[in-house]
């Protein structure tokens, strides 16, 4: 009565099939993640030291450090948050918590995702335009750093607007049934209850910024400078960059210098992103509902 | 506003009042010409099959049913003798009155204590009230939902670490140091076991006299041992308020009797 049939062996058949086939293309997926990592070790490994990160590069770039690059993409993305997290979150929060459901806010929706499908060259032009010309900012870490900020609005404007949307309703409905305005009700109960996934996403913002080249390449970063930027009204050079720079513009650069500048650039991203993972399950685990 | 209602409070004898009540979600009609007059300090149930309007009615009262947006309401509501759709109601004094307390409970993520205090916070200008202040008031509105002795050692635990039956006392406590004087309670057991049931249900019964409760409730012996006055509604209209004994022993209508007899529902 219950030994196997030939329809049920057929069927386990096909199921193990399926199994492994998924598991081959997720094996797949992680594969080159692998071995990116992997060939920059290997050939770039021997040239991080301390020395490298903190000096300035000599020689025509040909040899020396990354600091400048490390210090310029630091401040270009520390900028970029200035800018656009503010923007961000309050667009968030308007359209989580207070927008009607019309025609405009659904316009609204659809330029976000509209402005997150902008190749990010066009976002350089823009920047070009508006920030570099029309505002008279010059080529700057300020110009820069705004074209990254529009670039990345949406990342946070959409992680924002999900984590306020997870706040159950029951404490929003708790809260105006005691008499709460919707402002007491975001200040005290929702936005306390999405700060961990904002965080999230402005994390992930930040390493998304990081590795960006095309927007800064025309309106804040340098090729080469000799000097640190003084001023968010500055240029300066940028790690994303100055990999391009070293691996197609230079002649006569040691191989292992643009792996060793690779490898610290995803070594950022990298950084960031596990920060950002460990901090929502740290602020998950506190969470209990 | 505060002073008047107080007074008026203790003379009046409905609580609720209200005439041709008429109610739609955009172009569905759920409420069609409630009359009814809810005498002030006693405890009535609001029975009836699901989808008839009960749960509308009763979040009409505090008009926590225009957050919704579509909703249309036309006749009057008067709650302890104040239209609550006058044009210069300010609907934060109107949510102050009338407490409401939900199907689930639903604590706020936050300690005991600042669950307590969150109300009282809302509607006290100025500085915070100082510690002991706070937890006079606490004590009191703890007391008074008999959770005090359960809670005390751990009033900044979190809420919702509290058993179920504990989180529906909470949320009734919650509404007192705001000085409520209707408290408007959908469905309150019906996620609590028979024993939080019985527990939230004495509580119930001890807060009338001085709050004037209405209750929706899908729990006919609920609605019968714990009520004084009975409204039976089905599609969206009143066809029986009386004294709750008589409603359950001689219904009026015989579409009561089918309800109660559990006919359809």
């Amino acid at each position: 009565m219950f030994e196997i049939s030939e329809l049920n062996k057929r069927n386990r058949k096909t199921q193990k099939l399926f199994q492994i086939l998924f598991m081959m293309m997720t094996l797949l997926l992680i594969t080159p993640v692998l071995i990116i990592l992997g060939t920059l070790i290997y050939k770039g490994g021997s040239i991080i030291s301390v020395d490298f990160l903190f000096t300035h590069p000599t020689d025509g770039m040909t040899a020396g450090g990354i600091f400048p690059a490390l210090f310029g993409t630091v401040w270009i993305v520390a900028v970029a948050l200035l800018a656009s997290v503010p923007i961000g979150v309050a667009a968030a929060i308007y359209l989580s918590e207070y927008a009607p459901d019309n025609w405009l806010t659904r316009i609204i929706n659809l330029a976000i995702i509209n402005l997150a499908g902008v190749p990010s060259i066009v976002h350089a032009l823009f920047g070009v335009g508006a920030f570099v010309i029309f505002f008279k900012f010059g080529t700057s870490i300020l110009a820069a750093s705004l074209t990254l900020a529009i670039m990345t609005l949406p990342v946070v404007i959409v992680a924002s607007r999900e984590s306020l949307q997870a706040v159950p309703k029951a404490f929003r409905e708790a809260c105006w049934n005691m008499g709460a305005t919707r402002w007491q009700t975001i200040r005290r109960v929702v936005l306390p209850n999405a700060v961990s996934g904002i965080l999230t996403g402005v994390i992930l913002e930040v390493s998304r910024t990081t590795g960006e080249t095309a927007p800064i390449m025309f309106t804040g970063a340098a090729f080469f400078l000799p000097f640190l930027p003084q001023s968010v009204f500055d240029q300066t050079m940028a790690l994303s960059l100055h990999l391009f720079v070293v691996s197609t513009q230079v002649p006569g650069v040691p191989e292992e210098l643009p792996y060793g500048v690779a490898l610290v650039l995803i070594a950022m991203v990298l950084l960031m992103n596990s920060i950002s993972i460990a901090f929502r399950m740290y602020l998950r685990g506190k969470k209990k509902w | 506003m505060n002073t008047t209602a107080e007074n008026v409070s203790t003379q009046i004898e409905h609580a609720i009042h209200t005439r041709s009540l008429n109610l739609w979600y955009g172009t569905f009609q759920a409420l069609f010409d409630v009359n009814l007059d809810i005498k002030q300090g006693i405890i009535t149930s609001l029975i009836g099959p699901s989808g008839c309007g009960k749960s509308t009615f009763l979040r009409s009262v505090n008009r926590i049913n225009e957050r919704l947006g579509y909703v249309r309401t036309e006749g009057l509501i008067e709650v302890m003798g104040q239209n609550v759709y006058d044009e210069n109601v300010e609907l934060v004094q109107v949510r102050k009155q009338v407490g409401m307390v939900f199907q689930r409970p639903n604590p706020l993520p936050i300690s005991i204590r600042d669950n307590i205090i969150f109300g009282h916070r809302l509607h006290t200008e100025g500085r915070k009230p100082s510690i002991s202040e706070q937890d006079d008031i606490i004590e009191a509105a703890l007391r008074k939902v008999l959770l005090w002795d359960k809670v005390k050692d751990r009033l900044n635990s979190k809420a919702t670490e509290l058993s179920l039956e504990e989180q529906q006392k909470l949320c009734i406590a919650r509404l007192l140091p705001v000085k409520p004087s209707v408290l408007l309670m959908d469905e309150p057991c019906s996620a609590l076991d028979p024993k939080g049931t019985e527990a939230v249900e004495e509580l119930i019964w001890d807060l009338r006299g001085e709050y004037t409760i209405l209750i929706v409730t899908h729990n006919m012996a609920q609605a019968r041992r714990a009520s004084e006055e009975c409204i039976f509604m089905l599609m969206g209209k009143v066809i029986e308020h009386t004294a709750t004994e008589a409603m359950f022993v001689t219904p009026e209508h015989k579409e009561t009797a089918d309800y109660i007899e559990g006919r359809y529902g």
